[in-house]
């Protein structure tokens, strides 16, 4: 089973490559992009056909590895 | 005094720093990263360099080698490990030292020589240092110490602080920090402070011909405070 993660910066979490991103944008004239933020996407194949056990093993492996709980939020979606 | 110096696939600054141990007198031996154990030592050290290409966070992958359950054992009964640059990164990520090692602010890769002042000497690495102003040398993309408010609190209540970028007279702002870090935090303790990061290098720092000798004072020492 393929379960999908994204890991974010926290709220508040200087992101520069986030800011450069952004003012590209608006050098580019897409001038109503006001903040990007960057982030990582995972996909992890899991030997488990259950859908809650499988998540809960990805939940695991993200605190232990995949995010830094000190800068990062991670979603399971 | 022994020393383990341990390799990690993509460590670089490996030999630099055998050679400086070995130069002031530590009895230092390399140690793979797959192997389950250390040799007796006084001190362990994880050296710079770019341990698993840097893949997911600096650190990270390396901080689940095989090999750190015996160094994280080995910090926790008191002993001595030190970690420059990379080795400081992961540390931060077995979770031995608060807080984490962010991307330089300005995104650039900093390779120069800086001063950093030593905030704390009521410790086995600074004690009865000569100097409160030393002059390393610093190579990194991802030297940008983050921690959160408490986390920092924390550190500073506890004198955790060990070094900070600063100018030549000492001067601490924005000028004088090279990489964003919080507070020019230039490297910390742990609570019980056997256990040092820091991102500036000593190893580099250790031939009055190629660079400077702060570096030797730094691990000279080391060694006194062992005596």
């Amino acid at each position: 089973m393929k379960i999908k993660v994204i890991v974010t910066l926290k709220n508040g979490v200087l992101d520069p490559q986030g800011k450069a991103i952004q003012q590209t944008l608006n050098g580019m004239n897409f001038g109503n992009v006001e903040d990007v933020r960057q982030g990582k996407y995972f996909e992890i194949e899991v030997k488990e056909k259950d859908e809650k056990k499988a998540k809960s093993l990805v939940d695991d492996m993200c605190k232990k590895l995949l995010a830094n709980l000190v800068i990062e939020d991670y979603k399971i979606v | 005094m022994r020393s383990s110096v341990i390799i990690f696939p993509g460590s670089n600054c490996d030999r630099d720093m055998d050679v400086a141990l070995k130069k002031f007198g530590f009895k230092n031996q390399m140690v793979w990263h797959n192997d389950q154990s250390i040799p007796k030592s006084d001190l362990i050290v994880l050296p710079g360099g770019f341990s698993y290409g840097d893949y997911l966070r600096c650190g990270s992958i390396a901080s689940k080698s095989k090999i750190i359950k015996s160094v994280i054992n080995f910090a926790n009964s008191g002993g001595l490990v030190l970690g420059i640059c990379n080795g400081f990164q992961i540390l931060t990520e077995t979770g031995l030292l608060k807080g984490i090692l962010q991307q330089n602010k300005f995104l650039n890769f900093i390779c120069s020589n800086v001063f950093v002042k030593v905030k704390d000497k009521q410790n086995k690495y600074f004690k009865d240092l000569k100097k409160d102003i030393l002059e390393l040398h610093i190579a990194h993309n991802e030297g940008n110490y983050f921690c959160s408010n408490d986390e920092l609190k924390s550190l500073e209540d506890n004198n955790q602080i060990a070094v900070t970028y600063c100018g030549e007279d000492g001067t601490e702002n924005e000028t004088t920090n090279p990489n964003g870090a919080i507070k020019n935090i230039a490297g910390i303790f742990n609570n019980n402070k056997n256990v040092l990061g820091m991102m500036p290098h000593p190893e580099r720092m250790i031939d009055k011909y190629l660079s400077g000798e702060d570096g030797s004072l730094f691990f000279k020492n080391i060694l006194d405070n062992f005596k």
